[in-house]
């Protein structure tokens, strides 16, 4: 491995206790408490380490991975299962798919000519309207998730209504807010998003106490922190649930959670969900075209699930945590996210979501 | 798996192992074409230098600047090639060669003192001063028979590095 130190004239040779590269080049500390004696040019031009570590992540990186949505195999290019492939999708296109949609519709006319009356006649009695207007949600939460056939197995104790109590979850598609919410009214906070998605939030779920966020504005996380510590405070308001990861992830990671919902001061209630979709595999191809999990739109989303066979997922209420004492809310994040994860069988990625729409600062590099 | 692999023929895939000079094996050209169309999100046919600090672990890593000035531009052959450099069969050489075009900042085959410096720079970042970052270079030239107005050339970096254990590779997740 190493040749034993003989010293050529005119260039610089291996010493036979060499320094350890990696302590020196990262982080130029090192080069300070090393005498000058130690430190030759062959070791200042070995960058190998830090190229290898770019190259390596030039090839595959972690971050990348969180948001693949892995397409399924393709079971059915035989001779023997393709007609009964083509006879699913007659099945779903043409028979279940109208089923689901009239459910829906006769959902949402049922919803719509129970809500608006209410909220507008019950104008004094608040407390009342309020009531109404949280089964009113759950049960149109309920149908929607009856029309994409979705069997939810709840493990754990429901959520109870108590002050200075927030939920937190995990992210991993737009349909998490549903399932949830169909158990329990949640006030969420969510992104604010175009469209007749964003009718419905300014409307309807205005009435559960939704906060709303931007994720473009820089000064708008003060904003939304004073809202979520008023909300919290109010005893009549709905348990608030939050989204530490800020974006969605794939199935199978969580990234970093945001340290915003573990500042509050109360407790915190993690929620792990696991969602299992069945795709049919027409979809794999335009699967593959976005391979940004989440670049799709919500609509797109919704009609996916409705044609697909059914949507499994297992939702587990877990034990609440508070701030232990001598923690930072950083690592009460990173504590909750450990426990969720473990619980829904996801690994744990180090990286900061919100990278899927901006770059790393110069801060992130300086440090390395 | 899937249909990428379907887009690339035998007749690609043996035609790029012979321009990287066999660094890779079949299998883990396929893993990179994948890789490569992974990154090039508008199907254009090559990688702008945007979409690989849209990586975060790249973008933190202190080199990625100077590795981007290799790397911009890129079609499926020349990113094959500059990644060949990080193959487990690469030569020495190969490695070597690499090394020196990330320092050679100015790209005219020559590795002068500021090419040194701005490389050190980027590596201690604020750590190191920009007085004794010159000191520590300047005395490891002297040590080692070069002077601050000595120029180095490949065949320098040859001699200097030459006769270690060049660590340089990064594994292809071949699925």
């Amino acid at each position: 491995m190493n040749s034993t130190g003989t010293l050529k004239s005119s260039s610089s040779e291996l010493d036979l206790d060499r320094p350890n590269i990696e302590d020196y080049l990262p982080s130029g500390a090192a080069i300070q408490q090393e005498p000058r004696g130690k430190f030759r040019l062959h070791d200042l031009l070995d960058i190998s380490p830090t190229l290898s570590e770019a190259a390596g992540a030039i090839v595959d990186d972690s971050f990348t991975r969180c948001f693949k949505s892995n397409p399924p195999e393709p079971w059915n290019w035989n001779i023997y299962l393709f007609p009964l492939w083509c006879f699913g999708v007659f099945l779903r296109y043409l028979i279940i798919f109208p089923t689901r949609a009239l459910v829906l519709t006769i959902g949402w006319i049922i919803f719509l000519s129970a809500f608006i009356p209410v909220h507008l006649l019950l104008k004094g009695h608040d407390k009342l309207r309020r009531n109404i207007e949280r089964s009113l949600v759950e049960m149109m939460c309920g149908f929607f998730v009856a029309s994409w056939t979705g069997v939810v197995k709840y493990h754990g104790p429901r959520p109870s209504r108590r002050p200075k109590q927030v939920f937190v979850a995990n992210h991993t598609s737009m349909i998490d807010f549903i399932i949830l919410e169909q158990m329990t009214a949640f006030a969420v906070i969510m992104q604010k998003h175009p469209g007749w998605v964003g009718l419905l939030q300014s409307t309807i779920l205005e009435s559960v106490g939704c906060i709303w966020f931007n994720r473009t504005e820089a000064k708008d996380r003060e904003i939304v922190a004073r809202k979520l510590r008023d909300h919290v405070q109010g005893t009549d308001n709905n348990p608030l649930l939050i989204f530490p990861e800020g974006t969605c992830v794939n199935n199978h990671y969580t990234v970093m959670f945001k340290k915003g919902a573990f500042e509050l001061g109360c407790t915190v209630c993690p929620i792990a969900i696991n969602v299992f979709k069945y795709w049919p595999s027409l979809w794999r191809v335009l699967g593959s075209a976005m391979t940004l999990y989440g670049g799709q739109s919500f609509t797109t989303h919704l009609l996916q699930l409705m044609t697909s066979w059914a949507v499994v997922c297992d939702v587990w209420y877990l034990e609440p945590q508070n701030l232990k004492p001598g923690e930072t809310p950083i690592e009460f994040a990173e504590r909750v996210r450990d426990i969720i994860s473990t619980r829904a069988g996801l690994k744990m990625v180090p990286w900061d979501g919100y990278l899927k729409y901006s770059r790393p600062s110069p801060k992130h590099r300086e440090r390395k | 798996m899937g249909n990428t692999s379907s887009m690339l023929t035998q007749y690609d895939i043996e035609e790029v192992q012979q321009h990287c000079k066999n660094a890779f094996t079949q299998q883990e050209i396929v893993s990179l074409y994948q890789r490569f169309c992974q990154l090039d999100r508008n199907n254009c046919g090559f990688i702008p230098s945007d979409e690989f600090l849209s990586i975060p672990e790249f973008a933190v890593n202190p080199l990625s600047q100077s590795m981007l000035r290799l790397l911009d531009g890129f079609n499926f052959k020349e990113f094959i090639a500059f990644l060949s450099a990080f193959s487990p069969r690469a030569t020495l050489q190969h490695k070597i060669e690499f090394i020196f075009k990330v320092y050679d900042t100015d790209c005219n085959g020559k590795v002068s003192f500021d090419d040194m410096l701005t490389v050190l720079r980027d590596l201690t970042g604020q750590y190191m001063s920009e007085q004794q970052r010159k000191e520590v270079l300047a005395q490891v030239l002297e040590e080692a028979g070069y002077t601050k107005d000595s120029f180095l050339v490949l065949s320098d970096f040859m001699k200097i590095l030459g006769n270690s254990d060049l660590k340089m590779e990064a594994e292809v997740p071949v699925d």
